[in-house]
């Protein structure tokens, strides 16, 4: 993986001592709340409900021991003992004191690590198919161009103050774990007709108040040029978004507005202008010289000879276990949705058990996933049962990836101060539910994603099944979406009507699921089905409860 | 309003006009978009240096050629968050190849001095009581940078290359 | 019309970002003790008094919420404030909620 140089390391040295002069000159009263806002987002730090909370990037997923060991400390040290995955396959903690912040991130810069761009209205953390380097169906590795991406746009001195947040992906499969048609902008690693590697640019996807998917900006950018096109994009967004609206200034907005063909045309003129200058061409060499820190661990020769087990691991095996490129390899996913628990939060004590298991097992990497998440990318196949026995002990091992239990929920209304509703217990209550494991199987790939509001890190647009709490008058309501997806077959869900109680919604979503079982054809998936006959029937099955009452009211 | 620029305080040789004040007989003035193209032919012909204010709205290419005749032009931050002027300095530097000073006015942050640094800014309308000690400090907070932007600095990526590890 | 909910005031810890109710000219932790004002003017008044912790940097955003009577004391009206009187709903072991409580004035 990625390993600072001297450049970077200072870099990162002066950007913390740069935010601890902001936190003293706010201590002191010199910066007000209003302009220290801006500023503290933009390292990742909020002031939630019960205190401040500190969202540590993870770029584009990636981990080493020693970092996940630092990640632990801060829990213990700064924090309540347990750290949350997010969406932007980050790490945030939700008991941090402002005054406590500074030395955090001295102790993060000794690993590397930093909160720069975590949030605010800049470019944030670049992600990455959680897969990257492992999976078999690659083109190449996405995360070199992630980390040159991560680079240019750190304190990028045009692009700290854009009119909104502004979310970059790279991809490089046919199969889309990443979500890049979700991204404000993304780029998907491809080949054209003459075998040649470069890069299609879609901009202007993006969840919240107004969910649009991506259009393509170029089909084909040359490897040279991509930080010329993506500095382009950028720049057109950063001079012609709209400033007088808050919920009309991500760029999705703008691409709709002016309609992709003008985007692309203010694109290209950007672009020949950036690229004529040549100042952010791309050598062959620099993209090399990234790409040899990500060269991937020397594989042994070892044949393909998956163990077999006790029933357990064998239901393991069968949804967390997936194809690796290496013979005798695999990759393995460590599920953080053990029924009943907070959806993508770690102890201390699992971060620091998961750091040795890494060690013992030689693993150097650890990945975070948008699916809140964590996957070890190169397990050893004859290695997996003694893994597998660890994480049972570690309450790691729910067999559960891709099943419905596997439930993506933002922090919601326990901690968020943007929230309307909880999410996590509802999605604790819906995992309770579904937790019997024979049904999971028979229901098959789907997907559950909540948000606590509008923001949407909880992409409920793009879950199978999205919930969105809604607030009435300081209750909780939920709105139950359909039919969206997050990955290459990308749509947005749709709203099937007025929301349910906190104690409806999980009957709801039974109903919805049974009625699913009921009708699918054989081989369907529940997206299929939906697909095929549409929100009007599961939308009579979901309200089926309200309208006996009435009835009978 | 005093004034800083890259080489340190200095008063300020322009006034700024409302669009309905009358023009100063000799010292430089700064005027709004809108009365530069009311008054462009009076104002060009004037003996003395003139500016242009742009709004955060408003595109330094709406000056045309006629960007080359001025002396200053000052890009509005009407709110600090408001980041627009960034990318109208970049374009003032690097597209029109404007050679004159680039000014920042209204309301902007001593965390954001470093960064319109960057983007081709070289003079700055400060409040009363902000030091030099202060500007260079904003300016000195992060040695070296990742990308090119107008200030002709050395990337991280051109010092890698010249780095002899 | 019904008659006005009773109001307290709240704000956070600048300094940690802790949840503060206002009692008697000062802040306190427990919502229990908090002052609750039936009068709205009574309840502007706090709050224009809780401005001078804002100007101090010991606070921020001070702001009035809706509190209803039950039977062992005062509950916030809505969700938001019962959860930040509390701690996180799922996590009973954390916030003010978690044993044993402790209290502090400033």
């Amino acid at each position: 993986m990625y390993r600072y140089d001297e450049f970077d390391a200072r870099f990162v040295a002066e950007r913390v001592a740069q935010f601890r002069y902001q936190v003293e000159r706010r201590l002191s009263g010199e910066l007000t709340e209003d302009k220290f806002k801006p500023l503290r987002l933009l390292n990742g730090l909020y002031l939630q409900l019960h205190a401040y909370m500190l969202r540590v990037a993870v770029p584009y997923g990636t981990l080493a021991s020693r970092q996940l060991r630092k990640l632990a400390h801060i829990a213990r040290k700064y924090d309540k003992g347990f750290g949350h995955f997010t969406t932007r396959t980050n790490i945030q903690y939700n008991w941090i004191k402002l005054v406590d912040v500074p030395d955090i991130l001295a102790e993060l810069a000794e690993v590397e690590m930093h909160c720069i761009q975590t949030s605010g209205n800049c470019i944030r953390n670049v992600t990455a198919d959680q897969f990257a380097g492992a999976t078999p169906d690659e083109i190449e590795d996405p995360r070199p161009l992630a980390e040159i991406i991560r680079q240019w746009s750190s304190l990028h001195p045009e692009f700290v103050f854009l009119a909104r947040k502004f979310k970059i992906a790279v991809g490089a499969t046919p199969e889309d774990r990443a979500a890049l048609q979700y991204h404000d902008m993304a780029v998907e690693i491809v080949r054209d007709g003459e075998g040649r590697v470069g890069y299609k640019v879609t901009a202007g996807g993006g969840m919240g108040r107004t969910p649009y998917l991506a259009q393509v900006m170029s089909d084909f950018v040359a490897r040279e040029d991509i930080l010329a096109y993506l500095e382009a994009v950028l720049r057109v967004y950063n001079q012609d978004s709209r400033r007088d609206n808050i919920h009309k200034q991500r760029i999705k907005i703008l691409v709709n507005a002016i309609g992709v063909e003008e985007m692309r045309a203010r694109v290209a003129r950007e672009f020949e202008e950036i690229k004529r200058m040549g100042t952010l061409q791309l050598p062959a060499q620099e993209l090399d010289r990234i790409a040899a820190y990500f060269a991937p661990p020397a594989f042994e020769a070892l044949p393909d000879a998956m163990p077999t087990g006790d029933l357990d691991f064998e239901n393991w095996k069968r949804t967390n276990v997936h194809p690796h490129r290496a013979p005798g390899y695999a990759i393995a996913t460590i599920s953080l949705k053990a029924i009943g628990q907070v959806p993508g939060d770690a102890s201390a004590g699992q971060m620091e058990a998961l750091a040795d298991l890494m060690d013992e097992y030689a693993i150097p990497e650890i990945r975070v996933s948008h699916e809140q998440n964590l996957v070890l990318p190169h397990v050893r196949q004859k290695d997996l049962p003694a893994i597998f026995a660890r994480l049972q002990d570690l309450d790691l091992a729910t067999p559960n990836s891709g099943l419905i239990t596997d439930i993506i929920a933002c922090p919601g209304l326990d901690y968020c101060d943007l929230a309307n509703a909880r999410s996590i217990p509802v999605a604790q209550a819906i995992a309770k539910r579904f937790a019997g494991l024979e049904r999971q199987h028979d229901i098959g790939e789907l997907k559950i994603k909540i948000s606590g509001c509008i923001n949407a890190c909880g992409h409920h647009h793009a879950g199978h099944i999205g919930i969105l709490g809604v607030d009435k008058k300081g209750v909780e309501y939920y709105q139950l979406l359909l039919g969206g997806s997050g990955a290459e077959d990308a749509a947005i869900g749709q709203i099937m009507g007025p929301g349910f109680g906190e104690h409806e919604i999980a009957d709801a979503v039974e109903r919805v699921v049974n009625f699913y079982l009921k009708e699918r054809s054989p081989g369907e998936r529940f997206l299929d089905t939906y697909r095929r006959i549409g929100m009007e029937p599961f939308k009579n099955i979901a309200y089926q409860e309200q309208m006996n009452a009435a009835y009978n009211g | 309003m005093p004034l800083i620029t890259v080489d340190g305080l200095k008063p300020d040789p322009f006034v700024t006009l409302a669009d309905d004040a009358a023009l100063p007989e000799e010292s430089g003035a700064i005027v709004s978009l809108a009365r530069f193209r009311k008054d462009r032919e009076a104002l060009l012909s004037r003996n003395a240096p003139i500016g242009v204010r742009l709004k955060a709205e408003e595109s330094p290419e709406q000056l045309g050629e006629d960007v080359h005749r001025l002396s200053v032009v000052a890009l509005e931050f009407p709110k600090f968050r408001d980041g627009r002027a960034f990318s109208w300095a970049r374009q003032l530097r690097t597209r029109l190849g404007f050679a004159g000073e680039v000014r920042a006015v209204g309301d902007f942050l001593y965390d954001q001095i470093a960064h319109q640094r960057r983007v081709g800014f070289d003079a700055w309308e400060i409040t009363e009581g902000f030091s030099e000690t202060q500007f260079r400090r904003a300016l000195g907070e992060i040695t070296n940078v990742y990308q090119p932007s107008a200030d002709g600095r050395k990337t991280i990526r051109d010092l890698r290359v010249s780095s002899p590890t | 019309m019904a008659p006005a909910s009773p109001k307290v005031l709240t704000a956070n810890r600048l300094q940690t970002g802790e949840v503060l109710y206002w009692k008697a000219g000062g802040w306190i932790a427990d919502l229990r003790q908090a002052d609750l004002f039936g009068e709205p003017a009574a309840a502007e008044a706090a709050l224009a008094q809780a401005q001078a912790f804002v100007a101090a940097n010991q606070v921020v955003t001070p702001y009035l919420f809706e509190v209803r009577r039950t039977g062992d004391g005062l509950a916030p009206v809505k969700e938001r404030e019962i959860i930040r009187s509390l701690g996180p709903s799922v996590r009973p072991d954390t916030g003010k909620q978690a044993p044993p409580m402790h209290k502090h004035h400033v």
